[in-house]
């Protein structure tokens, strides 16, 4: 027998759940608890003393700290219906996030970190104790050399911006051994490279140099030469650009910065078109990074956990970031793992540990499950996927692909609305508020806008045909509002949680709180000072009340 | 309150071919190649927008809406900038094509507050003239104008900045009133006004001695302006990218002051070119005064990056940048603009609002210098020229610093420029090269290439130059 199917409808009827939730300091409710934890028994008290006194006296609070008292259930609650009131990766056609690479991220991965033998490690363990999961480690680094060309890989990193951080301290750290640190003080990027490249060499003391793109929206070459010099300490770019071109010259970027004996640091953040089709060092690069977070499918998680991984030549090893996991043979022939402090010409520690695991054990079970052709068969989607898209996106009346007119691009595009905005008075921003009403993320771009009304779509290789045609659906639907009913796109959005938000007050330090504490302080004049008094009171009264 | 005015004659040169719509002889001319007025069509589409978001805000806003209101009320800081409801949807305005028309044609209610000079307006389009425009918008502040539009180009726009002035409101030096309707462009002292070259107004003598209050808080007190873009020349920042952004903007206004804040306002330049020089092909855009214009901050919910520094923090990073790089012994040619004034300003040291300064060691040595005490500073000791981007076109050279000529350019170094601009004004070029004009081909040769523009401290960005005099002309 066959049951009749329904077809899908052409655009969504969505609506977000709205619970009315207050803020979780909100719901407190004075002695109410979720654990009632048993009391002592007085001959392990005897035993034990009092173990607070033990702890260094700046570890000790004076006062209790303020948290909300609620029974399990009540935090449960609350919790899934703030759930609810959101747009997860799990939920939506993800691809309006452009140069996030919002693949999916295998259910079994996640399963593999939740077992004991993951989740009880800490990672001051005994390595002897630890042998699986340095192994796992050491095995990913010897991973990500391969795809990367590379010679050496450090995990340590745990996100895509410090692992640009850990670039840029190399290539300090390596002119400086070399007696050319004072000499070579400027770092060279792109418009369109990603702005943590800039930001980055910025905050290590470069003079940063940004190249704008040629007439056709290539990286400009005859720029670049322009701005070499015995200055140059490197070039830092991002490819594919953040239009989604990627860079046809990039050996003769790479030879260049080279000719002048600057390094070359390639911000691989974004390889998800490129697996297995080309790497950073066939290039020449010295120096890239992966973000796990996006290429190697490990969840981005509301901005963490990420993972960096910095891949480096022979010549630049010795600096890598760390601790490390090394593998050892003994005499024997028995292999051993270990965690290494960072050596003597490291950049030293970026952030605590060797690397953050359950993002290593995902990746690498990502890889392990798709092997090498599976990286090459998930670029070469994620690019036809991406070119489909664009064809589909392009032929809505007031979307353009500015820029490499008629060619194709690799991951991701950056598109515009100009035509569309200058039609009716609609930004890209009042679209991408208006396309969440279908239950849809949407992206601008970076700042600057260089591509005027700007948004940016990556579909990866996960999404299905069908998938990206209700998203376009859903864009075309909008533009058509646009035209023809603007108020609606004005004023959305309309199906979601909260209505309109305001960001001036967010751009304002005066008014933004971002904490419970701030809000209070901020809106209300209440000093910590005198809140902590009143905690300390009432404290003292609940303790005198239970002594009753 | 919401008022309009409309120049009638408004962009007729445009489609007739004329480069503008300046002085009555233009006027007829295009009149005689069949030009049709467009300006009060503009006009309308604009107001249908409001139109639209009047009755819609009037209308019971839905249960969603007041709900959230009602819900946001008790937790300040999440206010809701609603639309009030029960406002009149009127519209101060000028009699007849001055603005009266299109506010009915597009189902406001006018009130008229200015009749033109000429009897027969209705009919005559063409027989209004500059001052009335100036007039009209004298007229609509002191009935309670809080944010006048205005359709038409960048003569127009001059007219009203005019009118804003005379009303106490913004800043201009001298409305076009010498002619007929939209800037007669043929007698206005062109000699004593700034040239633009930031993006951003200079300190007018208004905003330096007005404490205005923009930017949402309480108390706010001026009027701003908003341009209708219906000109042939639309040089100045002050206009909407069309009709129904204008229309939206003005909507947004309304709605925002009737709520707990008002939409921020940036002051904006006033820029005009002379249209019988450009008949000759030569583009020099002039600054003619400034005025408060409203802006939407975006409501982006994916705050990936910050959102980007405003204009004037922006000039002012590109100063410091500018001030950093500075090196002792060395006489900096300080040129005329907006920029430029920042950066003397970051030195602490006084700038000629139109001239060229010469700053050594942190202290100006010259002040108000003309190219002969320019060749004279450069013969004492290393200099460089400072200079910004002037207005769209991308101008480093040839456009209102002419005190910097080829003879100075010839007798500085190898490296004679230190460019200075925000990085947006590179971007808002749209990949269009910078342009160095000095009147010497090979000069401009020689500046043809990249520039190292200094956009922050410790940032430059490498930007294509060109001289288009120094291009090998066609045979
Ligand atoms: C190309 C590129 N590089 C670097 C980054 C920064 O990575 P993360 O967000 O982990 O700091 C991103 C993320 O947006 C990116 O797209």
């Amino acid at each position: 027998m066959t049951l009749p199917i329904a077809p899908k409808p052409a655009l969504r009827r969505f609506h977000q759940a709205s619970w009315d939730e207050p803020v979780i300091f909100e719901l407190s409710t004075p002695g109410e608890r979720g654990v009632l934890v048993t009391p002592i028994e007085p001959g392990v008290r005897d035993a034990v003393g009092d173990v607070v006194s033990d702890l260094p006296a700046g570890l000790r609070r004076d006062v209790p700290p303020a948290l909300p008292e609620m029974g399990q259930q009540r935090v449960l609650k609350h919790y899934l219906r703030l759930s609810q009131e959101n747009l997860g990766a799990d939920l939506n056609v993800d691809i309006g996030q452009g140069t996030c690479t919002m693949k999916y991220s295998p259910k079994i991965n996640d399963q593999l970190i939740g077992v004991p033998q993951l989740t009880a490690m800490h990672p001051l363990q005994d390595p002897a104790d630890a042998q699986g999961v340095l192994e796992i480690t050491w095995n990913l680094e010897r991973m990500l050399a391969e795809i990367s060309g590379m010679d050496e890989v450090s995990l340590h990193t745990q996100g895509g911006s410090a692992a640009i951080w850990a670039n840029v301290a190399m290539i300090r750290a390596y002119h400086e051994a070399n007696g050319e640190g004072e000499q070579r003080r400027e770092v060279i990027t792109t418009i369109f490279s990603h702005p943590s490249n800039a930001a980055a060499a910025k905050a290590a003391g470069y003079d940063v140099i940004t190249i704008f793109p040629d007439a056709e929206g290539y990286p400009d070459l005859a720029a670049l030469k322009a701005a070499l010099s015995p200055r140059t300490a490197a070039i830092m770019v991002t490819n594919p650009e953040d239009t989604g071109i990627y860079n046809p010259a990039i050996r003769e970027w790479v030879d260049a910065a080279h000719r002048v004996g600057a390094l070359a640091s390639y911000d691989q953040a974004n390889a998800n078109g490129i697996l297995g089709i080309t790497r950073a060092r066939d290039a020449g690069f010295d120096v890239c990074h992966f973000n796990l977070h996006k290429t190697f499918s490990t969840p981005h998680a509301c901005g963490g956990p990420g993972a960096g991984a910095n891949a480096v030549s022979a010549a630049l090893a010795p600096f890598l970031p760390g601790p490390r996991v090394v593998r050892e043979v003994d005499a024997s022939g028995e292999v051993r793992f270990d965690v290494r402090e960072a050596g003597p010409q490291s950049i030293g520690a970026v952030a605590p540990f060797h690397g953050v695991v359950p993002n290593i054990v995902r990746a690498y079970s990502w890889i392990m499950a798709l092997g090498a052709e599976g990286l090459l068969a998930a670029a070469e989607i994620a690019v036809l996927n991406n070119n489909y898209l664009l064809k589909k996106v392009t032929d809505i009346p007031g979307a353009s692909a500015p820029y490499a007119e008629g060619r194709r691009r690799i991951e991701q595009v950056r598109y515009s609305w100009q035509e569309l905005f200058e039609e009716t008075g609609i930004s890209s921003e009042e679209i991408g508020v208006r396309l969440s009403d279908f239950g849809m993320h949407y992206w601008t771009s970076h700042h600057p806008y260089v591509v005027p009304q700007p948004f940016t779509l990556e579909p990866t290789e996960s999404y299905s045909m069908a998938e990206i045609d209700e998203y376009v659906a859903a864009l075309a639907e909008v533009a058509r509002e646009a035209r023809e009913t603007p108020e609606v796109v004005r004023t959305a959005p309309h199906n979601q949680t909260v209505h309109h938000t305001h960001h001036d007050d967010l751009d304002d330090p005066e008014r933004w709180a971002i904490t419970w504490r701030a809000y209070r302080r901020k809106y209300f004049g209440e000093s910590p000072a005198r809140r902590a008094a009143q905690r300390l009171e009432s404290t003292a009264a609940t303790a005198s009340e239970s002594a009753a | 309150m919401l008022a309009l005015v409309v120049n009638p004659v408004a962009g007729v040169g445009g489609p007739a071919g004329l480069a503008g719509s300046d002085g009555a002889a233009v006027q007829v001319e295009a009149a005689e190649r069949g030009a049709r007025p467009q300006a009060g069509e503009r006009a309308r589409v604009a107001l249908e927008v409001v139109a639209a978001h009047l009755r819609r805000s009037s209308s019971a806003d839905g249960v969603d809406a007041s709900r959230d209101r009602a819900r946001v009320a008790g937790r300040p800081g999440t206010a809701l900038r609603a639309a009030s409801t029960g406002r009149l949807p009127v519209v101060l305005t000028a009699a007849g094509a001055m603005g009266e028309d299109a506010v009915r044609a597009a189902g406001l209610e006018p009130r008229v507050v200015y009749r033109p000079s000429v009897a027969d307006h209705a009919t005559s389009a063409a027989a209004t003239t500059a001052a009335d425009t100036t007039a009209a918008v004298r007229a609509l502040v002191d009935a309670g104008a809080t944010l006048v539009l205005f359709a038409g180009g960048d003569g127009t726009a001059r007219d009203v900045a005019a009118g804003l002035s005379e009303a106490g409101r913004g800043t201009a030096t001298g409305s076009s009133a010498d002619g007929r309707n939209g800037s007669g462009g043929t007698s206005v002292p062109h000699a004593d006004v700034v040239v633009d070259d930031s993006g951003m107004s200079p300190r007018s003598s208004y905003r330096a001695s007005v404490p205005t209050a923009w930017g949402g808080r309480p108390g706010a007190v001026a009027v701003a302006a908003l341009g209708i873009p219906a000109g042939v020349k639309m040089y100045s920042p002050v206009f909407a990218v069309s009709p129904r952004a204008a229309g939206a903007l003005a909507a947004a206004w309304s709605a925002a002051s009737g709520s707990d804040g008002a939409l921020p306002v940036q002051e904006r330049e006033v820029l005009d070119i002379d249209e019988a020089a450009m008949r000759r092909a030569r583009v020099e855009p002039r600054l003619y005064g400034t005025m408060p214009v409203p802006y939407r901050a975006g409501r982006t919910q994916s705050r990936k990056a910050a959102t980007p520094v405003t204009e004037q923090a922006a000039v002012a990073g590109a100063a410091r940048g500018a001030a950093m790089a500075m090196r002792p012994g060395i006489r900096y040619l300080l040129g005329p603009g907006g920029t430029m004034a920042e950066l003397a300003r970051e030195l602490g040291v006084a700038k000629t609002p139109l001239g060229v300064d010469v700053v050594l060691d942190g202290r100006v040595v010259r002040a108000g210098a003309s190219e002969h005490e320019l060749v004279d500073e450069i013969s004492r000791g290393p200099a460089k020229a400072v200079v910004s981007v002037i207005g769209g076109q991308g101008f480093l050279l040839g456009r209102g610093n002419q005190q910097l000529s080829a003879r100075v350019l010839r007798l500085l170094d190898d490296d004679p420029l230190m460019v200075v601009a925000p990085e947006q004004k590179l971007i808002d070029l749209g990949g269009r090269p910078l342009l160095v004009d000095t009147g010497d081909p090979l000069v401009d040769a020689r500046l043809a290439g990249f520039a190292r523009v200094i956009t922050g401290p410790s940032t430059t960005s490498l930007y294509p130059v060109h001289a288009p005099d120094a291009e090998p002309s066609e045979p």
